[in-house]
């Protein structure tokens, strides 16, 4: 058999051309048929002792091909690839091999998969978006699966994302993933990190980097400082920072290539967030998303090397869920009432200037001591971990080291005014792009609560954000810091905490105990603004930097 | 009464006095305002708030606002606006949402005097009525625009703006009841302060937050907008929809903009990121800033005209903390420094050329522009003589166009149809493909052909008949070779290979070119392009400034009585000494590195220096008498390959490579064949005219299709002498494309040189002068017809050395020109190879670039003796 005809192309699958989709599934068919054939007729001819080893080999292949089918037949918005994939896997398998099944419960493990939208049940303008995306990747992944409770921020999404990873950009395509990669894994976020690697050596990177960073151009390499720095302690960024990357004589990086590095480095960064903090599932076909047991041998399989760390929470789901509903409808009772209470006496009772400066320092403290009690030290999978240096190195929160960290006032410099410019100037568009995704983060609203209407909750919404950037030491003058004591309880404090500093501790139990009568686009909603908020502020240190630099 | 109070702060003789200067504050400041006796200045910051006594020589500081020991967000100011009726009176926009107001006349130390807390949010901005003494309006982040009565504890009334946050706010100085207002989402709005219910009118000003507007200070309707998308735009509010009337470009985005005082269309607008300095701009000319103030090292955040009345002095404060007095008279202005000329080819081929008026201003025959697009269009700006800036703004535009279907490639594509490139012998193909570009008009590309053929098919095979097509009438001569050649097309190629060399000329630029009669017509005391029906002279010679000798081989002299044809005495040593100086690939390699090919600069290169003695040498060599092998040739060829691949012609060089194959696959390496050439056709022409027009949008090939240089068609023989080292920068100094398409109105003549045949050059010696004696030059009307009018370009006439002679017998080689197999001692012929220098200006730079070498060129004639006189 020659390798040649052997290869699947799946590129004319995300043709918006039936003709040319069935064209290619008709190639794919016989190429497996064929492959299928041949497996089966070694398998019959009694054993040659070279031929084991390519044997395994090529049903290695043939497995994948499989799982890349049972990804189509469940995930491609197209109708006629979902029914041929399937077609072409159950003929396989009356051929009488063993074909895969997905594992888990859809694109979330923290979502039933029944509130999830089921791909083909859609509407036009969802269509749309999703072929977009699926042309642009060759798939869809269970991020904007989730992601798609919200489609006005999906569309926005899918958009800076196919811009930074595919359009016009100072930076060549496989740098682009391998950054994606080494800012995913800083989180142990071997979802993201699988994809990309995929990505990457799809568009001709160069297998060896993934070994580690060392085997990375020197370039890249000096890159991981910053890309440390940024994800765990942003506020430590100096102009040196910047100026040690611009200054490497043959390893120099260029501003705009810089900029670039630093908005995927932010994007990938809350990206692992929100992976982490909506449980997404490992796709389809990647490792742990599907299996080829079949189901009577393990009904339940913890192939979750995403998250290893919880999978013993995973059995604790009803304990925690396990809240009267009274309790809950209390909870969001209550939650109004103060909101109301704060819309109503906020110009009575001025707080003093001192106040107001003890309040914001009062929280930026507090938010160190949140942390879930489970806050043990995790061991990174190894095949993470290689991707960056200094394990060791994580969020640390600002004073418990007896570090003094300025505060970071967002009148002298935001994004609005500031950041967006600068980027804009350097990377063309991309300022413009995440400026709407920002803008539409922070304004999306159902005026919605749990299972009220028509409540603005645009106060709610601020003290999240706020509440974020002060973890982060980012300060609004303008802001009462008061409020976010009045409106975020202590277990969402802690799922907020752990989603945006330390993202891979977030386990299920944490999210099911905050806002429980909350409906979970609502909490996807919540997963947002974490994210666009976690991004902001590490692009808010990260640009100040830059400027510094430039001045 | 309001008119009144303007009056009063108006100058009145006594004019402002002080210098450029600066003063170190404590902190970064967000905003600056001047007090109405323009000798105060308020700085505000996040942890700054003084107020500065503006003196001759320096700032001194008067108060420092900030009282109390505790630090208080009430004190961050955001903006501070100093009442512009009231000097005790001012008001601050804190960043906590506060507005504070100020009374210099309180007794205390602390001078706050009331506290506004309605707004939710970041106060942006804050207004004072222009005229009225207590009204107050402010912006804020959360999206309302509040008015307070400082007389009362609250504000008097709210408008929301229901789109985002406001950036500014400013109340107009003419209406009396109305204000703009600016909004993050890129939205003006115009509001009736006795109407807070709904504003009067909205627009869209900017894509993206409008961070400030400011209205004229004299012009009822003008409002200036700046945006966060770098422009700035003049809207005229009178009319019943907003109505852009003018936009400024600028480089970063815009924070803040300040009309100027007493110039109606100046203003003065500086950056909250990247861009540190202040432009003042005047709208109409949005392209350049007319003053620029480069003080500050960081982005400036406040701007403020230090008197109404007062054009001339500016004050700022910025991040950088300090506070700038610029005086105007010190202000750099971009435009001194602009190239005051800019050039530009259209989609299509146009040029369209502006330059200075001045510079223009000397040429006659122009015409303004009426509409109609045959001719050049001028544009001349009128100068306002009002106009700070006198001069700067005075420019002609020319607009050259090219000739309907003169640019056209159609050859191009009938070409590539129809030539044939395998599978047929090889002297077919020739022979097939030479129609095929003659009937083309491409007369040099068919004869080739026609020489490929002669070259590589054995004489005996390629017999006269089977050539008919290309044989001319007078080739009746018995040898094979020169059946084949059809003078008539061999033209352009003659002339491309005839130089001529003067080292004392006019200063005119001349242009040589083939005329219909094949005359020679010297450039004499600037008299150009005459005499193009004066009767066929055949140029041998050299014009030597006022000594103008012609060598001419025609019959009459060479009679026998000469047997020997001696070289004129000139005043510098003699040279060129082929024989001993075989001219290797090295030679060829350093013409190829130097700075300014040319075709004509290479020959002269290529002319090693020898002693003073003459020597040309020129022997009947039994090798010769059959034929040469088609490998003496391949060097050749591959010259001439590469000479059609730098002309841009990479289809002929392609094709011919395509039907050689294996003839010459050996001598050009791979790398040539596929990178070099595309490059060279692409990229790296070094020609100034086909290069600028290769980056053109239009002409950008396909990789290896390199279209053709549009504007030196092919055969057209025009060669502008002098062809300047930079392609396009000075302007004077580009030649603004083949003269044979463009229709320059009013353009200076212009040195430059097209490539020509150069490396076809020793194969026509070689072939084509099988008889002794010259011949005319065939007409070549197709090229004459489109040359520009006498007078207007220096276009003469050279006709190609055609002597005549048995190929047996002499091989001709110019001057150093071709490669010969190493031990191959060709009898030689030097053909003669003249160029010729303007004298002075641009000419006289390039030769001085070239140093003496084209200087010691010298005119190389046959001896009489050496050539055996044949027909004629």
């Amino acid at each position: 058999m020659a390798e040649g005809e052997n290869e699947v192309r799946w590129d004319g699958l995300c043709s918006r051309d039936s003709t040319t989709r069935e064209t290619a599934l008709e190639n794919i068919k016989q190429t497996i048929l064929r492959k299928t054939e041949y497996l089966r007729s070694v398998k019959e001819t009694p054993l040659r002792p070279s031929d084991g080893l390519s044997n395994a080999v090529s049903l290695d292949g043939l497995n994948k091909l499989l799982a890349h089918l049972l990804m189509l037949s469940k995930r491609c918005p197209f109708k006629d690839v979902r029914e041929k994939s399937e077609f072409i896997l159950k003929s396989v398998q009356e051929l009488g091999i063993r074909i895969p099944r997905p594992l888990g419960h859809g694109p979330s493990r923290f979502i039933p998969e029944k509130e999830i939208l089921q791909v083909g049940s859609e509407d036009a303008q969802m269509h749309t978006v999703f072929a977009d995306s699926f042309a642009a990747l060759g798939r869809l992944d269970n991020i904007t699966l989730v992601m798609v409770f919200h489609p006005q921020y999906l569309e926005s999404f899918l958009k800076t994302q196919h811009y930074l990873l595919q359009m016009d950009g100072p930076l060549p395509l496989h740098y682009r993933h391998y950054i994606g990669i080494m800012a995913a894994a800083r989180h142990q976020c071997s979802y993201l990190v699988n994809l990309h690697v995929n990505d990457f050596l799809h568009v001709g990177g160069d297998p060896k980097w993934l070994n580690g960073l060392e085997n990375a151009p020197q370039k890249l390499q000096n890159l991981g400082e910053l890309n440390k720095v940024l994800a765990h302690r942003p506020w430590l960024i100096t102009k040196e920072h910047i100026e040690g990357l611009l200054k490497a004589e043959e390893h120099s990086w260029s501003l705009a290539e810089l900029v670039h590095a630093v908005v995927l480095l932010t994007h990938y960064h809350s990206l692992a967030s929100f992976t982490f903090g909506c449980g997404i599932s490992p796709e389809i076909h990647c490792d742990g998303g599907h299996t080829f047991r079949p189901p009577s041998v393990s009904n339940y399989c913890i192939c979750d090397i995403t998250n290893g760390n919880h999978s013993v929470d995973e059995t604790q789901v009803n304990s925690a869920g396990n809240v009267s509903v009274s309790d809950s409808f209390f909870e969001v009772e209550a939650l109004m009432e103060k909101m109301r209470q704060l819309q109503e006496c906020r110009d009575e009772e001025e707080a003093s200037q001192e106040e107001m400066a003890s309040r914001f320092e009062i929280e930026k403290r507090e938010s160190m001591f949140v942390f879930s009690s489970d806050d043990e030290e995790v061991t990174p999978a190894r095949d993470v971990s290689r991707h960056f240096e200094d394990t060791s190195y994580g969020y640390k929160d600002f004073s418990r080291h007896g570090m003094h960290v300025p505060t970071f006032r967002v009148q002298d410099y935001c994004w609005e005014d500031h950041g967006y410019s600068l980027v804009n100037r350097l990377y063309p568009d991309v300022g413009q792009l995440i400026d709407e995704k920002f803008h539409i983060a922070y304004n999306l609203t159902y005026n919605t609560m749990a299972m009220h209407k028509d409540v603005d909750t645009s106060m709610l919404r601020r003290a999240i954000w706020n509440y974020i950037h002060c973890m982060f030491g980012i300060r609004y003058d303008d802001y009462d810091y008061g409020e976010i004591n009045q409106l975020l309880d202590r277990s969402f404090k802690v799922y907020i905490k752990t989603v945006v500093c330390t993202p891979e501790k977030v386990t299920k139990r944490m999210y099911d105990s905050f806002w429980r009568q909350f409906k979970h686009s609502e909490k996807v909603h919540v997963n947002l603004l974490l994210i666009e908020a976690r991004m902001q502020a590490e692009l808010l240190y990260a640009l100040r930097a830059i400027t510094r630099y430039m001045t | 009464m309001e008119k009144m109070s303007r009056v009063t702060t108006a100058l009145g003789g006594s004019a402002l006095t002080g210098r450029t200067m600066h003063c170190h504050l404590d902190a970064p400041a967000n905003a600056i305002s001047v007090c109405r006796d323009a000798a105060q200045v308020v700085v505000a910051g996040r942890s700054i708030f003084k107020i500065y006594a503006i003196e001759d020589e320096q700032f001194v500081e008067k108060l420092n606002l900030r009282v109390g020991r505790k630090p208080s967000l009430n004190l961050s100011c955001a903006d501070v606006v100093w009442h512009q009726m009231d000097e005790n009176l001012l008001a601050t926009a804190a960043t906590n949402g506060v507005v504070v107001t100020w009374n210099l006349g309180r007794p205390s130390r602390n001078k706050q005097d009331q506290l506004f807390t309605e707004h939710k949010r970041t106060v942006n901005k804050v207004c004072f009525h222009p005229t009225e003494a207590h009204v107050l309006l402010s912006g804020s982040q959360d999206g309302f625009m509040k008015c307070f009565d400082l007389r009362r504890k609250d504000s008097v009334s709210t408008f929301s703006g229901q789109s985002e946050s406001v950036r500014d706010v400013q109340f107009s100085i003419r209406d009396y009841f109305t204000f703009a207002s600016t909004f993050e989402n890129g939205n003006v709005q115009l509001w009736d302060i006795r109407r807070p219910d709904r504003c009067e009118r909205m627009f869209t000003a900017h894509n993206g937050p409008v961070f400030c507007c400011d209205w004229h200070p004299e012009d009822r309707g003008w409002l200036a907008t700046g945006g966060r998308d770098k422009m700035v735009k003049v809207w005229d509010m009178t009319t019943h929809r907003a109505k852009e009337v003018h936009c400024v470009q600028t480089i970063a985005s815009v924070a803040r903009v300040k009309w100027r005082p007493e110039c109606r269309h100046h203003l003065a607008t500086c950056s909250m990121m990247v861009d540190h300095n202040i432009y003042v701009w005047d709208v109409r000319r949005p392209f350049v800033p007319a003053a620029m103030f480069e003080e500050h090292r960081d982005v400036t955040t406040g701007i403020a005209w230090r008197h109404p009345h007062d054009p001339s002095f500016l004050l700022s404060g910025s991040k950088d903390s300090t506070l700038c007095q610029h005086l105007f008279r010190d202000a750099s202005q971009p435009v001194e420094r602009a190239n005051p000329e800019g050039l530009c080819y259209g989609l299509f081929g146009d040029l369209a050329f502006a330059a200075k008026e001045s510079l223009v201003a000397t040429e006659s025959g122009r015409k303004p522009y009426a509409g109609d697009r045959r001719h050049p269009i001028f544009f001349k700006r009128k100068l306002d003589p009002a106009e700070p800036f006198v001069g700067l703004a005075s420019s002609a535009l020319s607009v050259f166009e090219i000739e309907p279907g003169s640019g056209s490639m159609s050859w191009f594509v009938d070409t590539a149809e129809r030539y044939a490139l395998a599978g047929r012998p090889l002297a077919e193909l020739c022979d097939h493909n030479a129609k095929v570009a003659r009937e083309l008009g491409r007369n040099q590309v068919a004869q080739t052909w026609t020489m490929l053929r002669i070259i590589y098919c054995s004489p005996g095979l390629a017999s006269a008949t089977s050539l008919n097509h290309s044989v001319g009438k007078g080739s009746s001569c018995g040898v094979p070779l020169m059946n084949s050649f059809n003078l008539k097309d061999m033209a352009p190629g003659l002339g491309s290979e005839t130089r001529l060399d003067r080292s004392k000329g006019d200063t005119r630029s001349d242009t040589v070119l083939l005329d219909s009669s094949a005359t020679l017509i010297t450039n004499e005391d600037n008299e150009e392009t005459e005499g193009s029906d004066v009767p066929a002279d055949y140029l041998l010679g050299d014009v030597e400034g006022e000594e103008e000798e012609l060598y001419l081989l025609d019959p009459e002299h060479a009679h026998p009585e000469e047997p020997e044809y001696v070289l004129p005495q000139e005043a510098f040593p003699l040279r060129h000494e082929i024989v001993d100086t075989p001219p290797g690939p090295e030679h060829l390699q350093d013409k190829a590195d130097s700075p300014h090919v040319s075709g004509s600069e290479a020959d002269a290169a290529s002319l090693a220096p020898v002693d003073s003695s003459f020597s040309l040498i020129s022997i009947p060599h039994a090798l010769y008498d059959t034929r040469l092998p088609p490998d003496f040739f391949s060097a050749l060829v591959c010259d001439m390959l590469r000479f059609y691949a730098e002309q841009g012609d990479v289809q002929m060089a392609v094709s011919v490579l395509i039907v050689l194959g294996e003839r010459v696959r050996k001598d050009i390496d791979e790398q040539t064949q596929v990178g070099d050439w595309d490059e060279v056709g692409r990229a790296s022409l070094p020609p100034p005219a086909p290069s600028a027009l290769r980056g053109s949008p239009t002409a950008c090939p396909p990789p290896g299709l390199c279209l053709p240089p549009l504007l030196a068609p092919p055969g057209a023989l025009v060669r502008v002498l002098h062809r300047p080292a930079a392609a396009l920068l000075p302007l004077e100094r580009v030649q603004p494309g083949g003269q044979a398409q463009h229709q320059p109105r009013h353009q200076l003549p212009q040195p430059g040189v097209h490539h020509s045949a150069r490396q076809l050059q020793p194969l026509q010696a070689a072939h084509e002068q099988p008889r002794l004696g010259l011949r005319p030059v065939p007409p070549l009307r197709q090229h004459v017809r489109r040359l520009p009018p006498r007078g207007q370009g220096s276009v003469r006439v050279v006709p190609g050395l055609q002597s005549r002679r048995p190929l047996a017998a002499h091989h001709e080689v110019a001057g150093g020109q071709l490669p010969l197999p190493r031990g191959l001692r060709p009898p030689v012929r030097v053909l003669l190879t003249r160029r010729r220098w303007a004298r002075g200006g641009r000419g006289r730079a390039w030769a001085a670039n070239k140093g003496s070498r084209s200087r010691s060129l010298r005119p190389l004639v046959p001896r009489r003796s050496l050539v055996p006189r044949m027909g004629l």
